[in-house]
């Protein structure tokens, strides 16, 4: 299935864009996706234990399941205000 | 003007003040809150700051914050907006009113709104300083983490 991967802040600024199209083996959770970047950009793998994810603009978890055509974001510790 | 809003525009709190509260004759309180971008951070002589959003969500996010404020303090009204983009020192990056029948609830919904944000709001900072630049990075985002909520709920009513 086709993923859009989105990427803010510093993971952006590590993997070097913020929006990826990449192609998963379904059935797929956000996790799956999370280890498919990782093994791609291994300097990401830091944030695993303090990230948020979301799916389609809406919090999620890494047990979640992922649906072809969906948007799976990762966001770093928030540090808005 | 949206209640919440996530903008590139220089935020107006007078605006916003008058959008929120100025036509309801039950309020006897407002309070209001800017957060500003300082020239110093943990000793750093900071020249500017960037902020980014990912936009969807966190205008759902400043939603649910009413939302939970609108369940703490059922007579008291709130309003969000926070600026993305360049702002230099001095500018204000978030602002926040609240109006209510009485002053307790309306200071108590305004300081609940500004820890919420800084909790689960998925808003960064990218401060560029003398010498460099940094991504500020604060909470790990759960808005169904109960145990943040309490802890911004006791600040509110401290």
């Amino acid at each position: 299935m086709r993923v859009t991967i989105r990427l803010f802040a510093r993971l952006r600024d590590l993997a070097g864009s913020g929006e990826l199209t990449r192609e998963i083996p379904g059935p797929a959770t956000v996790h799956t996706v999370w280890r498919s970047l990782t093994t791609e950009i291994p300097s990401l793998g830091e944030y695993e234990r303090t990230l948020s994810v979301a799916i389609n603009a809406e919090y999620s978890r890494m047990a979640a399941a992922v649906n072809d055509g969906d948007e799976v974001a990762f966001l770093p510790p928030v540090s808005g205000g | 003007m949206a209640l919440v809003a996530v903008t590139r525009d220089k935020l107006n709190i007078d605006a916003l003040t008058s959008e929120l509260a100025g036509h309801a004759t039950g309020d006897g309180a407002v309070a209001t809150f800017a957060g500003l971008v300082r020239n110093s951070n943990q000793g750093r002589a900071v020249h500017f700051l960037e902020y980014e959003a990912y936009e969807p969500l966190a205008v759902r996010a400043l939603a649910r914050i009413l939302d939970e404020a609108r369940d703490l303090w059922p007579g008291a009204r709130l309003a969000v907006h926070h600026r993305i983009g360049r702002l230099e020192i001095g500018e204000s990056s978030v602002v926040i009113v609240a109006a209510s029948p009485h002053r307790g609830d309306a200071f108590s919904a305004c300081r609940y709104a500004i820890e919420r944000v800084k909790q689960i709001v998925p808003i960064w900072k990218h401060e560029h300083f003398e010498g460099g630049d940094v991504w500020l990075e604060g909470a790990t985002a759960d808005p169904e983490d109960e145990a943040a909520k309490q802890n911004a709920y006791r600040i509110a009513c401290a």
